[in-house]
């Protein structure tokens, strides 16, 4: 089962957070700074992973990926494999580079919504349901599609009950 | 609040505002800006206007996602979002309950009927969305609420919606066990099919499942098997090799079955998560199997020589699975081990450290420490008290089981504590306190090093080192008598420095200061004894006390010159009482006892040093400083009087002075040297409480009686630390007694009785054994965990060191180590599972096992699709048909004896099948027997076979018994 899943920039700065358990946000405002003071020191080329039993609890691994400003972190527990899950992160980065073409953070940070929409095609409830980057493009599209649709639809009457409102 | 402008309204900002606004803010202005967002936010979000109100939320997520603020106030304003029948808005509302909603927040089952509305959905993306909010956020009411809708989905057309379905199962399981009986069918007709992304998500919900509750899951094997053997898809053979692990140790048939295939997949695959998994399985669960564990361990030595720090760092992970029983695996890879020792990634530092460690063994011991030790004084702090930790704990395993040579462990003790960087005080606190109760031969290096520590004013400034001084102390003042300088320990112990250490380690110094006072005094006495004795024929007219001291002290000076002894270097002490000089020739003198010089005069100095130091502390406002400062103060008060001023005194008056303070010294010595046998952690457990003592009688006549009466000095019941309490309290109640100028006989037999008592209350079982050697202490942890894991050695080896207790061995053998047989005591329990599990796991076995009461309750079903589908498998899996009996046997749940094994067996496949497996059917004629009740699902099963599509009434058991073995 996967605990989370995080980007985090070079900075320390969060630019995508999603806990798969409640936490309170001061909890997780915690857990993303320890996480990122272990990151922030361990050197390029080392192994991706990192231990993290003192932070997330009993039965927690963690791997990460380093793409130019940003850290993917995937936490999760003994029920996923480590390769397994690195590829993961390779399968969702490669769909965000599909979706934006050439992702770089700004997408990230703008596109706050469409990045939820495709970790929720990956990963629902923790559970990885989708690795293909295809099916998980062609979901995001038509959700995207529908999004759109509802909101040309809606353009006029918001200010037109804008108006009545008043 | 002011109400909504219309440029409010018309020209609300959206996200990309807020996000753009954000990234203009300098760090300092950012909060500020972020509280104005908010405080717009909260305007717009109770606008009626839905596109408002979502975009108000979304934002409100997004700053709850990203920057941490609070969004629980907004709750209900999420679930106005998600009814709104635009798409957009729902996915908004949706987002911001699955991030925001607990089980406790209150408006949750508002969103029952939402959901429920959603999951009906003829959108699959409204579907989904819902699916997603409850797969986070679901609770026990809205799981049992929205079980059937769940159900229905799980038979979708769409694999998009069939998919999200199936992974919400887990949820529901958890949150409402009950779930199982309706949805688990459905689940294990999923295994089945061809859809991918099905199978996948179905294999990693058993994967959760079987985690939590293996056993339920074992009738499943086969279908598990089927997929092990034909997927293709390496997610899903993860995730099966995963639940196998589980399973294996519940049926150790199926390792035989699985090793095969699993070696078959790791010579294929070109995946390295899959070849990992299966190194991993086979080097958890299939530990026997020779070929298999060989094929790993070449694969590992594949990981290891590639350039990927991953693959490397979990290859050294995977030998280390295999090092407790496989050690060839690491000894072959030795090299590598040794060269990541000093790798740059410290995950791979970390790994091969252990492995280091695994390697050790009596003979190598020596020369890894020392490697080890040299390499943590270059490394990292961090890494350099990870490698003195992987030291102290692999060395004191199974009481020190390792080590032959405890002198060089202790010295290696002593050297490693003085490593700038460490943090281990407290391990090495311990260890010393340990050997010194266990190791009788090592005491006097252990004394010698524990004099270095102290004397070492350095050690004094580091905090992390505190506790080791007190284990130092403590041994110095427990085994004076190998000390070569008491004097020099003494001045150690009081020098001024040691008003850095905290109270409590101040209290062991000055106890230990008073039993290296008493010990020096003590044989003063029993020097001047001897010397009288011996010279009685000349010094029998005794023309006075002074002149025969001082006979003594020359007599003995003459045999050998102790420095330290010198009355000129102690009075300087005496006067600066600092970190002394350590005497420098004294290494090559004899041990203090053999030399017996101490001449009157030192023993003044002592007093008097003694003296100077803790009178302030007799107004020390801690309270156990203070305490102890007194006593000892009463003491030197005492004997003082003696020694001040000989000169003065008169003859007689003298002698009689002399007798008493010698007999209390004699006292309390007794009560110091007396050894303080460790005591089992369970010790208190198995004192019996004795018939005439009442523990809850009511005490308050006492308390009209002790009213007027003035309680005793507080000393006699002080507080003490755990290692030294009971020395510390014999010594003090000695004191008392002859404060009181009680005689003598009535306090050491006291004494005595009460040792008596202790012995035969802490150890029943080695009444008849000399007390001093067989009990570890009682508060060490690192012992009590090592003699709980060594049990039996402990009984074999407390044995022996019974037999060869106190016989020097000559050929510097390993020395005795004391254990305790711990003889009951009994492993931890295992904790039972929660009741959830249980609830969730006695649901899915009363469907696997085909309850058939409650799997009527349940839902009728289409039997015949299931049994016809389930024949194609069946046949894969007949072979396995032999042993179905066994494996019924080994279930519990059955109650009705009725045997319908005949028919049963008329299944012409049976038959030819049991010829075959005879040898098994035979034997578990009577497990198949009691086993009436599953069978009778089989035989459910099979007449379905037999009568083909006929419609029978008989629920066919989902998961068929005869199947669940391979």
């Amino acid at each position: 089962m996967i605990k989370a899943v995080l980007v985090i920039n070079t900075q320390g700065k969060p630019r995508l957070t999603k806990f798969y358990g409640f936490l309170t946000v001061e909890k997780q405002q915690e857990l993303i700074r320890s996480v990122f003071g272990v990151l922030c020191s361990r050197a390029e080329k080392v192994s991706n992973f990192m231990e993290v039993d003192s932070i997330f609890g009993p039965d927690s691994r963690l791997v990460y990926k380093h793409y130019a400003t940003l850290y993917f972190i995937f936490v999760f527990d003994s029920s996923e494999n480590e390769l397994a899950m690195l590829d993961l992160i390779q399968v969702f980065v490669e769909t965000l580079d599909k979706c934006f073409r050439n992702v770089c953070e700004l997408d990230i940070v703008f596109n706050y919504n469409k990045l939820h929409s495709i970790l929720d095609e990956i990963i629902s409830g923790g559970q990885v349901l989708e690795t293909s980057s295809t099916e998980i493009m062609r979901a995001v599209e038509e959700i995207s599609k529908s999004e759109s649709a509802s909101n040309s639809i809606s353009l006029v009457p918001k200010t037109v009950s804008g108006w009545r409102s008043r | 609040m002011a109400s909504p402008s219309l440029m409010d309204t018309l020209f609300q900002r959206g996200l990309d505002d807020i996000i753009k606004g954000v990234r203009h803010q300098q760090s300092s202005t950012e909060s500020i800006f972020i509280s104005r967002v908010i405080e717009e936010i909260r305007r717009e979000i109770k606008s009626t206007d839905l596109q408002t109100k979502s975009t108000a939320l979304q934002k409100l997520t997004y700053l709850n996602s990203i920057h941490f603020i609070d969004m629980s106030w907004a709750s209900f304003h999420a679930i106005e979002c998600i009814s709104s029948p635009t798409f957009s808005h729902k996915k908004i509302g949706y987002l911001a309950i699955s991030q925001s909603f607990s089980e406790s927040t209150p408006v949750i089952l508002l969103i029952s009927n939402q959901l429920r509305k959603d999951l009906k959905s003829g959108n699959e993306f409204e579907v989904s969305l819902a699916l997603d909010c409850l797969s986070r956020i679901g609770t026990v009411d809205l799981c049992r609420d929205l079980a059937s809708e769940v159900f229905i989905l799980m038979s979708s057309s769409k694999v998009f919606i069939r998919k999200k379905a199936i992974g919400i199962v887990l949820r529901l399981f958890e949150k409402y066990p009950d779930a199982v009986r309706v949805c688990f069918k459905k689940l294990v007709e999923s295994l089945e099919g061809s859809d991918s992304p099905i199978v996948s998500a179905v294999v990693g919900v058993f994967c959760e499942l079987s985690a939590k509750d293996p056993r339920s899951y074992l009738p499943l094997a086969p279908e598990f098997y089927r997929i092990l053997v034909d997927s293709k898809n390496n997610w899903v053979l993860i995730k099966v090799l995963k639940i196998f692990v589980k399973l294996a140790p519940l049926e150790p048939r199926l390792a035989k079955r699985l090793v095969e295939p699993i070696c078959d997949h790791m010579r294929k695959t070109g995946a390295k998560s899959l070849v990992f998994e299966c190194i991993r399985t086979v080097v958890t669960s299939f530990t026997e199997y020779e070929s298999a564990m060989k094929l790993a361990a070449a694969k590992i030595r594949e990981f290891l020589m590639e350039d990927d720090p991953n693959l490397k760092y979990l290859g050294l992970h995977a030998i280390s699975i295999m090092a407790p029983k496989h050690l060839w695996a690491v000894l072959e890879n030795k090299d590598v081990v040794i060269q990541s020792l000093s790798d740059e990634d410290p995950n791979i530092k970390l790994e091969s450290l252990r492995l280091v460690m695994a390697m050790a063994s009596e003979s190598n011991l020596m020369e890894t420490c020392r490697v080890l030790v040299n390499y943590a004084l270059k490394s990292d702090p961090d890494f350099c008290n990870e490698i003195l930790g992987s030291i102290l704990s692999t060395c004191c395993q199974n009481v020190y089981e390792v080590i032959i040579d405890f002198d060089w462990y202790v010295s290696l003790l002593g050297e490693m504590s003085r490593i700038p960087n460490c943090k281990k005080g407290e391990e090495i606190e311990n260890q010393l306190i340990d050997i010194g109760m266990r190791v009788k031969d090592v005491r006097p290096e252990l004394v010698r090093i524990a004099r270095d520590l102290l004397i070492d004013p350095a050690l004094l400034g580091n905090p992390f080192l505190h506790r080791l001084l007190s284990a130092a102390a403590w041994v110095c003042g427990e085994y004076v008598e190998f000390s070569r300088n008491p004097v020099e320990l003494m001045e150690a112990l009081l020098q001024p420095r040691t008003s850095l250490l905290p109270s409590s380690i101040r209290t062991v110094y000055m106890q230990s200061a008073f039993k290296i006072l008493i010990f020096c005094i003590h044989s003063y006495f029993l020097q001047k004894e001897d010397m009288t004795s011996e010279v009685s024929d000349l010094a029998s007219k005794r023309e006075c006390s002074e002149s025969s001291d001082l006979a003594t002290g020359k007599a003995l000076v003459q045999s050998d010159q102790d420095e330290g002894f010198n009355p000129r270097e102690s009075n300087q002490s005496y006067e600066y009482p600092s970190a002394v000089d350590t005497g420098d020739g004294q290494s090559s003198t004899p041990t203090f006892m053999e030399k017996k010089s101490l001449m009157h005069e030192s023993i003044v100095n002592l007093l008097n040093l003694m003296e100077l130091v803790l009178s302030p502390l007799s107004g020390s406002l801690d309270v156990e400083i203070q305490e102890r400062a007194c006593n000892v103060l009463g003491f030197i008060e005492l004997v003082q009087q003696e020694f001040s001023n000989p000169l003065i005194r008169k003859e007689a008056n003298l002698d009689r002075e002399e007798v008493i303070a010698s007999r209390v010294v004699e006292w309390v010595h007794d009560g110091f040297t007396e050894e303080l046998g460790p005591v089992s952690v369970t010790a208190q457990d198995r004192v019996p409480i004795p018939d005439e003592l009442v523990l809850k009688e009511n005490l308050t006549d006492l308390e009209a009686i002790c009213g007027g009466v003035e309680l005793p000095a507080p000393g006699s019941f002080s507080l003490t630390s755990p290692y030294y309490g009971e020395s510390a309290v014999f010594s003090v109640s000695n004191l008392q007694a002859e404060e009181d100028s009680e005689p003598s006989t009535e306090s050491t037999s006291l004494l005595t009785e009460h040792r008596k008592r202790h012995e035969l209350y802490y150890l029943p079982s080695e009444k008849n054994k000399i007390p001093a050697n067989d009990y570890p202490p009682a508060n060490d942890p690192s012992s009590s965990i090592s003699t709980n894991d060594a049990t039996e050695d402990l009984v074999k080896l407390a044995d022996q060191s019974l037999v060869s207790k106190r016989k020097p061995n000559h050929a510097k053998p390993r020395p005795v180590v004391v254990k305790l047989e711990e003889g009951e005591a009994a492993p931890v329990v295992s904790k039972k599972p929660e009741l959830k599990d249980d609830l969730l796991s006695g649901a899915i076995h009363d469907i696997l096992l085909g309850n058939e009461a409650k799997a009527a309750s349940s839902q009728s079903n289409p039997s015949d699709k299931s049994s016809s589908k389930r024949k194609g498998k069946a046949k894969h899996v007949d072979l396995l048909d032999s042993k179905e009996n066994l494996a019924v046997g080994e279930q519990p749940n059955h109650e009705n004896p009725s045997s319908r094994r005949s028919k049963h067996r008329g299944d012409g496949k049976q038959k030819s099948k049991k010829s075959k497996g005879k040898k098994n059917g035979d034997g578990r004629e009577d497990d198949g027997e009691k086993e009436s009740q599953k069978i009778r699902d089989h035989h459910g099963r099979h007449k379905s076979r037999q009568r083909a599509d006929a419609p029978i009434n008989v629920v066919p058991q989902t998961p068929d018994i005869p199947d669940y073995l391979l």
